[in-house]
């Protein structure tokens, strides 16, 4: 065995000790520390912590970073709310079959709406065509391309996230980077969003996108309105979906494919106010919801008015 | 101290010498995962873009080959049930090997699932207390605690049986066996939990039955055992490790056994959706015979089909068993029939039709195929590396006060010279290790 030093600390020891230690006092002198993490955006972006977890703090600074990069990125000033649900509301939706003629302009106000990526395309709702006679899915046409709308024995049918009450999607997120909010619409933090892709294998209705590359949204049409759990420019490799444009109803006003409907096909409110318009509708039509034997309780009413 | 720096010695010796097939293995491993690196490193770069996968198909070849590893994981067990449950003493002896084998196919699972993920580098929000776990509604967080436990479980006894031996000291069974004991239940469980996965699916009716199941043990323990039987025939040949044919012959016969459930399951599976005529038949039919013009699968899982059932043949049939010719095409055809089967022949068909009636077919692309190399050979380098001192301490060529491995011309020579030498000097000095011949 060699023969330990009886009286303590080397000299080699010491000489290393006291290196280390003013190499620490150094960098702690000079700010170090405060100038790394303030000044480091992208580490603060990753530490950061769900969003149902933040406090008002955490959710306040959040929204200042972000709003810094986006006037960096795109040379705007944006308005970036964290508004939380209304008290005794839960949104629901209608959709008139009768009324719908396939435009699809709600497609497009939803994508310009929500700054949804143009390249690689990412759109929303995707609109159904049928053959009347049936609601086979297997045989309904996506990319139907004709010269006007609504063709002659067909009928249309919008798609898009149905804000189940008992989401497959919320209940399948490893990270709980999804959840059902109390007014009823189904959210993503796209920053807790590890992009595992679960919940669109959950889905019964195809409603969630992937970002497969970096979203691209030209900078004149960009929506400078912007929800943290909506229509925020997002990253790649995460998920989203319809919100019932959370900017716009948790802000007293209508989702953008409800407005720009030529037609009056799509009906929007709030479920638990019985003098609404969509109370009416689940009243007085005969509404159905697709799949509802998957037991999603979505919040999206179909029905025939004529 | 001086034991500690043998065992590393040895360790490091052990590692880095070996006979020229085995530097150009190492070599080749290597410049797979080099490969996989680079291909990754675009992944990263430009997104999944690069991949073949799209929002009708979400889940590819990287999902694929990690369903198929678990399944291999989980075929440890095959060995373990009839080692210490039967005392089947041919297997007994090559248990270890087995869970080496497990231990390799998990680290390739943990790899496979984080290269499909959107932001790897934010998979620490899955972890309690610093992230949000979805517990216990998300199956994926029951899935890596029980892929992660079984990887500890198996690295736990095998690391003590094989110390015990390296150490020269008796195995106490009181140790070891409960956790032997408990990896039986765990091997059905990372396997069960996995098919738990695609089984709660309602939007996905290809996956939502409870047969998944059961069949995804059944060709796990056809695949699993099949890679064990040849592995062992190399080792065999390579090394001084001896694998009684019996023990070889016994692993066959449980291969069979599985494939014909797994074949018996699949009829069940294809009654089902062919009888019974509903929409639902969709996916099944586009696997088989193509949907609405679109077939790309359907050359592959015919000769998958006839992969298994000609291994399952030759399995059966004790001269074709026996014979080593035949007994290594059936393990090959049924490795390729299995990963072909329950790889792409398994995730893409949830995803055709998707839930809207879209048929979109996906096909993976260079960035996907070469990934998957480079983590095959990571998978494969740590096997390879795992043996390497596992089957010296196993032959009893790597003990604690063991010599090391032997050179061309032995320890004569101005090398064996210095080498002795060496021992001897170590031996005075360290005086309290006797002086070995």
């Amino acid at each position: 065995m060699r023969k330990k030093e009886s009286n303590g600390v080397s000299r080699r020891t010491f000489l290393k000790a006291s290196g280390a230690a003013s190499a620490v006092l150094a960098l702690g002198g000079c700010g170090f520390r405060e100038k790394f993490f303030s000044s480091n955006d992208t580490l603060k972006e990753f530490i950061q912590r769900n969003f149902k977890e933040m406090s008002p703090e955490e959710i306040e600074e959040v929204r200042q970073r972000l709003l810094k990069q986006y006037k960096k990125k795109y040379g705007r000033d944006f308005v970036l709310g964290t508004e939380p649900p209304f008290p005794n509301v839960v949104f629901a939706y209608g959709l008139d079959l009768s009324r719908c003629i396939g435009c699809r302009r709600c497609v497009y106000a939803c994508v310009q709406e929500n700054n949804q990526s143009r390249r690689p395309e990412i759109q929303w709702i995707r609109v159904l065509r049928f053959k009347k006679g049936s609601m086979n899915f297997e045989e309904s046409d996506h990319y139907y391309d004709p010269r006007m709308v609504p063709e002659e024995g067909y009928y249309y049918m919008p798609v898009q996230c149905q804000q189940c009450e008992n989401p497959p999607c919320v209940k399948v997120c490893p990270t709980k980077a999804t959840w059902k909010d109390s007014d009823g619409i189904v959210v993503i933090d796209y920053n807790w969003c590890i992009g595992c892709r679960y919940c669109m294998a959950a889905c019964p209705y195809w409603a969630r996108r992937f970002n497969f590359a970096e979203p691209e949204i030209p900078i004149k049409e960009i929506n400078r309105n912007l929800h943290y759990l909506g229509n925020r420019p997002r990253m790649r490799g995460v998920v989203e979906k319809c919100t019932f444009c959370v900017q716009r109803t948790r802000r007293g006003r209508y989702p953008a494919c409800v407005e720009v409907c030529p037609v009056g096909a799509r009906k929007f409110g709030n479920i638990l106010d019985p003098k609404s318009e969509i109370s009416q509708v689940i009243e007085r039509q005969r509404v159905f919801r697709l799949k509802e034997d998957l037991n999603t309780q979505s919040r999206f009413y179909y029905f025939f008015s004529i | 101290m001086y034991k500690v720096r043998h065992f590393f010695y040895q360790l490091t010796q052990r590692l880095i010498k070996g006979p020229p097939i085995y530097y150009a293995w190492i070599l080749f491993l290597l410049a797979l995962i080099g490969i996989g690196a680079y291909a990754y490193a675009q992944q990263l770069k430009q997104g999944m873009t690069v991949t073949g996968l799209t929002d009708q198909v979400s889940w590819g070849l990287y999902i694929g080959n990690f369903t198929f590893l678990v399944g291999v994981a989980a075929a440890a067990v095959l060995l373990i049930v009839p080692a210490y449950i039967y005392d089947f003493g041919p297997i007994k002896e090559i248990t270890i090997l087995g869970e080496i084998l497990a231990a390799s196919a998990l680290f390739m699972c943990m790899l496979f699932v984080t290269v499909d993920l959107g932001h790897p580098e934010r998979v620490w929000h899955l972890l309690p207390i610093v992230g949000t776990p979805n517990f216990p509604s998300t199956l994926l967080g029951w899935d890596i605690i029980v892929i992660n436990g079984y990887l500890l479980i198996n690295i736990g006894i095998a690391t003590y049986l094989l110390g015990m031996l390296y150490l020269e000291k008796p195995e106490n069974k009181w140790i070891y066996m409960p956790f032997v004991l408990l990896s039986i239940p765990w091997a059905i469980g990372i396997h069960t939990v996995t098919a738990y996965l695609y089984n709660g699916l309602g939007a996905r009716p290809f996956w939502n039955t409870a047969i998944i199941v059961p069949r995804f043990l059944a060709s796990a323990f056809c695949s699993g055992p099949a890679i064990s039987i040849m592995a062992f025939q190399l080792i065999r040949k390579f090394t001084r490790f001896e694998v009684r044919d019996e023990a070889l012959f016994k692993m066959a016969e449980m291969v069979a056994i599985a494939m014909g459930l797994n074949l018996v399951l699949l009829g069940a599976e294809v009654f089902k959706e062919i009888y019974t005529d509903t929409w639902h038949k969709a996916p099944i039919l586009y696997l088989f015979v193509g949907l609405h013009g679109h077939s790309a699968l359907v050359k592959w899982i015919w000769i998958s089909m006839g992969c298994n059932l000609l291994a399952f043949i030759l399995f059966l049939i004790p001269t074709t068993k026996k014979n080593h010719v035949t007994l290594n095409l059936a393990c090959i055809l049924i490795v390729i029939g299995v990963w072909l089967e329950k790889g792409m022949g398994f995730i893409i068909p949830g995803f055709v039709p998707t839930p809207l009636g879209e048929i979109w077919e996906y096909w993976p692309k260079t960035v996907e195929i070469l990934v998957s190399l480079g983590i095959l050979g990571f998978g494969l380098l740590h096997y390879t590396l795992a043996l390497k001192i596992a089957i010296p301490i196993e032959t009893g060529e790597m003990r604690v006060l063991g010599t090391l491995p032997v050179s061309k011309n032995g320890n004569k020579g101005l090398r064996g010279l210095i080498k002795n030498l060496y021992i001897k000097i170590q031996g005075i000095v360290n005086k309290d290790i006797p002086i070995p011949r």
